[in-house]
């Protein structure tokens, strides 16, 4: 167990120092370092830059043994995430088959990251929005950029919202008050 | 003069094999041969040399885990030599290749570095792998940098802690069931862990349960082996029936625990009905279509507004409860067309009703057909399973003969053949009628329902006598019968299968399970 916290603590802190790029990651819980929350910049030139994503990763009890789960805590149009409130991500390397304890966590969020620069329709979790990447691409485009304005605008909210000072992160530091409010005022039309 | 003589002994030998053979074949098969020898090979032996095979009939071999382990041992030990790799190496290409000896020396031969690539064998050579303390260490899972670490690497150099290495090969092994696969643990590493290495490294106990997984995969990789579904049956069997002859036969094979099964898709022996038929019959009976089939032979449809409903008493002039249409349920029209006619419906030609009471005639017709076959079919089950508990009795009664009558172990033995003829022409009758189901009409299906008609008269008259008290069953004019009945049971068992399997195998019968959607069974798929 102590030689575990060892690595988990050796990545937390090259995450942390050093992070990947358009990644930032905290702790909800400080004495928990088996659930990092993870905010995911929406990279430049995509259909998703301009939003902030929330992430949650938790691991499981024995890892680097098994693989750890990744969801996305903030709504995402992607043909790779599911469309609902679980976030669900299709991801090669978190697979039980795939998974070798080397994995770094890095790895993993930089493999979301270029999940969204590049989607993968051919292995999709929601295939209706997989159909439409292939077969209408500005109708696609269209629909994640409104769920963008929509949802990833603003201080990212995490579903188990353990402590308020888990959210904004490394980000920008207006984003912390009244982390409440934001992303649940959906549709009522006041996003620019 | 030799050879004449091997002639006239096969002729004779012959002759006493078929008579015999149609009253022995299920007791045989079944267990309790009078024999203890496998008797698979010797069946398979008789058949290649002289007896005519039955088109129900299908050979297969069955191996005993010990035959499974020799034929793996032979396989990797011819690969190691023609090859010239250890037989640990040899064991994983052939794993890679699905046990395809021929393919796997082709592909060597062609290109053998790619091929070991492929398969998961690193093609650098750093001596045996073995555990090794290596100064400045640090193990990239745990993190651990401890001077003196036991370490391991397979030969890709990747290095880790040995604890790291056991808890990941536990991991796969009892966590995931995993063995033949089981990789480096090292990112984007596809060589495999052999089985020396992985001897080296963990407890005997996790290292048993690593060589029963791979001697599991050996099977499940060989397309023509199979193991027995029995419960605590430990062999395997080998047919060469490939899966897109399914629709041409019904493989039905017996293992040497006594099981019968169809190799195609491991369920109970269905002969004579083809696997997909019997996928969907089971389908059938099991999901609630059917009660959606008694709605429409008992119930009505509102005709304006579809409520459905069930007459329960009073008179002829409905007006339902949701929608106040008022209607007639005799004509399913318009009340109001009746005029002043209330208590009786004499306008039976009226056009308006004339549709619903279409289709729910064709509804009654499709459900009395489908359960005139499943009423048959599941009392025969039913009775199969009756038949089982008086097979237990049988054993009794079997002593208690020979206690009473004085006969000899031997000679109360044709009680058990009955019984076991009981049951597996029960099991074939109740498959007879799920094929009926689907069976579409021609000059054949007659043929095949006089078969039926004999088979289950001659069943259930034997039934009958095997029921009978002990006291008569010891009259040996009782017996004769019983052994005859028997015999002739099994006789139309095979005539039975035989003919089946014959046309199946040919072509010649029609299904209607695609034409369901028309014909006498329109009404309820075109409603649903």
């Amino acid at each position: 167990m102590a030689s575990q916290n060892k690595r988990i603590a050796k990545e937390l802190a090259e995450c942390t120092n050093s992070p990947p790029p358009g990644i930032s990651i905290s702790l909800p819980n400080d004495s928990d370092l088996h659930t990092w929350h993870v905010v995911l910049e929406g990279p430049e030139n995509t259909v998703y830059a301009g939003g902030r994503f929330g992430l949650v990763v938790s691991l499981p009890t024995d890892y680097p043994f098994r693989a750890p789960t990744v969801t996305f805590a903030t709504r995402i149009y992607h043909p790779n995430v599911t469309n609902d409130s679980l976030g669900n991500i299709c991801l090669g390397p978190l697979k039980p088959e795939n998974w070798k304890p080397s994995t770094r966590l890095a790895g993993v969020l930089e493999a979301v990251r270029a999940l969204l620069i590049e989607p993968q329709p051919d292995d999709p979790l929601e295939a209706r929005i997989a159909d439409e990447y292939r077969a209408d691409r500005k109708e696609f485009e269209k629909n994640a950029r409104t769920y963008v304005q929509r949802y990833a605008k603003g201080p990212v909210k995490f579903d188990s919202a353990v402590s308020a000072t888990a959210g904004g992160g490394a980000g920008s530091g207006d984003d912390k008050k009244g982390a409440g409010a934001a992303t649940t005022g959906s549709g009522s039309g006041n996003n620019p | 003069m030799d050879t004449d003589d091997d002639f006239m002994s096969n002729v004779s030998s012959e002759d006493d094999i078929l008579p015999d053979d149609s009253e022995n074949d299920m007791s045989g098969d079944e267990d309790f041969g009078f024999d203890d020898e496998p008797d698979a090979h010797i069946d398979s032996q008789k058949d290649d040399g002289y007896k005519k095979k039955a088109a129900y009939d299908i050979s297969f071999k069955v191996y005993q885990p010990s035959d499974v382990q020799k034929q793996q041992d032979e396989l990797i030990n011819e690969v190691n030599m023609i090859l010239d790799i250890s037989k640990e190496e040899a064991a994983i290409l052939l794993r890679h290749f699905r046990w395809n000896k021929e393919r796997l020396i082709e592909d060597y031969m062609d290109k053998p570095s790619q091929v070991l690539d492929a398969a998961g064998l690193a093609t650098t050579s750093a001596g045996p792998p073995r555990m090794q303390v290596v100064p400045g260490f640090v193990c990239d899972i745990c993190c651990e940098d401890e001077p003196g670490l036991q370490t391991f690497a397979l030969k890709c150099g990747h290095r880790y802690c040995v604890d790291c290495y056991r808890h990941y090969l536990s991991q796969k092994i009892r966590g995931e069931g995993e063995a033949a696969r089981i990789q480096c643990p090292s990112e984007g590493c596809n060589v495999i862990i052999d089985a020396r290495s992985l001897d080296i490294l963990v407890t005997p106990e996790l290292t048993a349960r690593y060589h029963e997984l791979l001697h599991r995969t050996y099977v499940e990789d060989k397309e023509t082996l199979k193991w027995c579904p029995a419960p605590d049956c430990e062999n395997a069997i080998e047919c060469a029936v490939k899966k897109k002859d399914l629709d041409k036969v019904v493989p039905t094979v017996s293992c040497l625990c006594g099981h019968r099964f169809c190799f195609g898709c491991i369920l109970n022996d269905h002969q004579p009905a083809p696997c997909e038929l019997v996928k969907k019959w089971l389908k059938k009976c099991a999901d609630d279509s059917e009660t959606a089939n008694w709605i429409s032979a008992n119930t009505k449809e509102c005709p304006k507004c579809n409520s459905t409903i069930e007459k329960n008493g009073g008179c002829n002039h409905m007006t339902c409860r949701k929608c106040k249409h008022e209607f007639c349920w005799m004509c399913m029209g318009l009340w109001s067309e009746h005029g002043t006619s209330w208590y009786n419906c004499n306008r039976f030609e009226e056009k308006s009703g004339t549709e619903a009471r279409d289709a729910q005639a064709k509804s009654r017709v499709s459900l009395e057909r489908y359960l005139h076959y499943y009423n048959r079919y599941a009392n025969h089950e039913q009775s199969a399973r009756l038949d089982k508990d008086i097979y237990h009795k049988t054993e009794k009664k079997m002593v208690q003969l020979q206690k009473e009558s004085g006969m000899s172990w031997i000679e109360v033995q044709y009680l058990n053949s009955a019984s076991q003829a009981l049951q597996t022409c029960r099991q074939t009758l109740m498959w007879t009628y799920a094929f009926a189901f689907y069976l579409a009409r021609n000059n054949l299906t007659e043929i095949f329902e006089d078969n039926q008609k004999d088979l289950e008269m001659a069943v259930e008259a034997l039934s009958e006598m095997f029921e009978k008290p002990i006291a008569e069953l010891a009259d040996s004019k009782l017996k004769v019968e019983i052994m005859d009945k028997t015999s002739y049971c099994n006789k139309r068992r095979v005539i039975l299968l035989d003919d089946t399997a014959q046309n199946l195998a040919e072509g010649r019968w029609t299904f209607n399970t695609e034409l369901l959607g028309s014909g006498a069974n329109g009404g309820p798929s075109t409603r649903r």
